[in-house]
């Protein structure tokens, strides 16, 4: 039984941007997922307020409930507790593109103040700094998914004005908007100093929230622009016992599994 | 129709210099003795097709048997970069490595196409992103309707080499659990190679997902117990992930990744020297299902 009266209630800010992201997520929500932080998010959310909660990885696993968090997007565990495991192909064309999916998680090596993404290279293309993983299915999931969370650390380096590449489309380039594009977007940015969402008219981010402790001129130092910031900037909530309880536990477990 | 054959005859008959391979698996079955056998044999001039081109291909990579790469994703999965797949791009060691990469979705359309025979396929994709500059993709319109789409053409191998869990003894293929695009890729290829856990008597699936691919649509089946090491088989051994995570302390350097190149890939010699060498080390540990 938890023991909630006794859990130690200090928390990381890593912890702070997983809980804030797993209450975007609502009850019976299809959820696209990627691997890391996005999983933490989705399966906190599946395993506290959302029980209903659908999880697809683009590994073909679908109405995913893994006990312990996979360290690959094709762990067994994922496909051993799967309501039905589909080709990749598959997963793309007749759940992600045909628009079944209600929220996307994303991250990446940098994002810009229109909400674009670059998980491509860092520099040049043909010359770059940085040779990053690259795509996988972040395009698509950018541009097919309902609306797109968007989860990552608040640098300098990875909060840039104009990103290396644009990988996966936010607003685009100049805030043109979302034209061609099925879904929504970008609709809202976790870090782990606070939380992003884009302007209705504009579409440039806007900060929103900051958490408990974070001033709002920390963020703005955090940010390679000069970043928007909302009339009435509101202060996360910070999580509470049975979030972080459930959180820790998970991966407490994937840790121990893992190192079997 | 399906031969059985020894995987050394099998990449030896079917992998000359210079074709291109596509090594299929998404995280789950991926053909790890096949790639090594492959070096080994000191395969030149590959084009390398892979939709997550992982530790297999930062391998083949990293020992200069690629000259180019069609790629989607290119890390080591949970773990970060893959660092011979980097130097080849950002340095031009061990020699520069062509890209030709998409998003999965592109990919996974491609070989679909391909193991439709279509020269190519039609999809909701690209729209805004710098991949279209420099990729090979146009876009098109629906003749119904007029909606802009993206068409990327068909991917169709010389040769596709996957790992299954089963063959019967005509050659048929069993496998389940995460299949990725490997029937595409099969279906799609000139000729195609499958490693297998173990030959039975009748095909018996124990997971989700099964696929079943006839002996008339394979080249040459070779059984090769293990065969996905660090990777896994759903039902014959779990993802060495302390593997993973090693790899990325292994190919940082240059000289460490050649003498672990040397000692647990050229010089066992086959897949079971290579399963002895690697549950030898001291830190060895699921090779032999542990």
């Amino acid at each position: 039984m938890v023991d909630l009266l006794n859990h130690d209630l200090t928390y990381t800010a890593d912890e702070m941007m997983t809980v804030t992201a797993s209450r975007k997520l609502s009850d019976g929500q299809v959820c696209f997922v990627g691997i890391g932080l996005p999983s933490e998010a989705a399966n906190l959310a599946r395993l506290s307020h959302a029980p209903k909660v659908v999880l697809i990885y683009e590994s073909g696993t679908i109405g995913t409930k893994p006990e312990i968090l996979p360290l690959s997007i094709g762990d067994g565990e994922l496909a051993e507790r799967a309501d039905l495991v589909v080709s990749v192909p598959e997963v793309f064309a007749y759940w992600l593109q045909a628009g079944r999916i209600d929220v996307g998680f994303l991250s990446a090596a940098q994002i810009d103040r229109f909400g674009n993404l670059n998980s491509t290279v860092v520099g040049g293309y043909e010359d770059p700094k940085v040779r990053l993983p690259g795509a996988g299915g972040a395009p698509e999931i950018m541009s097919s998914a309902g609306s797109v969370i968007v989860m990552l650390r608040h640098t300098e380096r990875a909060f840039v004005p104009s990103v290396d590449f644009v990988t996966s489309v936010g607003f685009g380039r100049h805030g043109e908007g979302r034209t061609g594009h099925v879904g929504a977007g970008p609709t809202v940015i976790i870090t782990d100093l606070g939380v992003l969402e884009p302007d209705p008219n504009t579409h440039e981010l806007t900060l929103v929230a900051t958490h408990p402790g974070v001033e709002v001129g920390e963020v703005l130092s955090h940010t390679g622009w000069d970043l928007l910031v909302a009339d009435q900037v509101v202060t996360t909530q910070p999580p509470t016992a049975e979030e972080l309880m459930i959180l820790r536990d998970l991966i407490a477990r994937t840790k121990e599994a893992h190192s079997r | 129709m399906a031969e059985f054959a020894s995987l050394h005859d099998a990449i030896h008959e079917l992998v000359p210099d210079g074709a291109t391979v596509a090594m299929e698996g998404f995280t789950h079955l991926i053909p790890f003795a096949a790639g090594h056998e492959m070096i080994r044999q000191e395969k030149k001039d590959l084009t390398l097709v892979r939709m997550t081109p992982d530790v297999i291909y930062d391998q083949m990579i990293g020992v200069g048997s690629a000259r180019k790469l069609v790629f989607s994703w290119g890390g080591n999965p949970g773990v970060g970069s893959l660092h011979r797949f980097r130097d080849a791009v950002e340095h031009g060691y061990p020699a520069p490595l062509e890209l030709e990469e998409h998003s999965h979705a592109g990919m996974a359309a491609r070989y679909a196409a391909g193991a439709s025979g279509l020269p190519f396929a039609v999809l909701r994709a690209y729209v805004g992103s710098d991949l279209v500059k420099h990729t090979e993709v146009a876009s098109i319109h629906c003749p119904f309707t007029g909606e802009e789409l993206a068409a990327v053409p068909a991917l169709n191998s010389d040769v596709t080499v996957i790992h299954a869990q089963q063959a019967d003894r005509e050659g048929n293929i069993g496998m389940w659990g995460i299949t990725g695009v490997q029937r595409e890729a099969v279906l799609g290829a000139k000729t195609s190679i499958v490693t297998v856990e173990e030959i039975v008597d009748e095909l018996s699936p124990r997971g989700p997902n099964v696929v079943v691919l006839p002996a008339w649509t394979i080249s040459a089946v070779a059984c090769v117990p293990l065969g996905s090491h660090p990777s896994y088989s759903m039902g014959y051994s779990t993802r060495d992930n302390a593997f993973y995570t090693e790899w990325d302390l292994i190919s940082r350097d240059r000289d460490v990744f050649a003498g672990w190149i040397q000692k647990y890939v050229i010089e066992t010699e086959h897949h079971a020297g290579y399963l002895a060498a690697i549950s030898a080390q001291p830190s060895g540990k699921g090779a032999l299902g542990g």
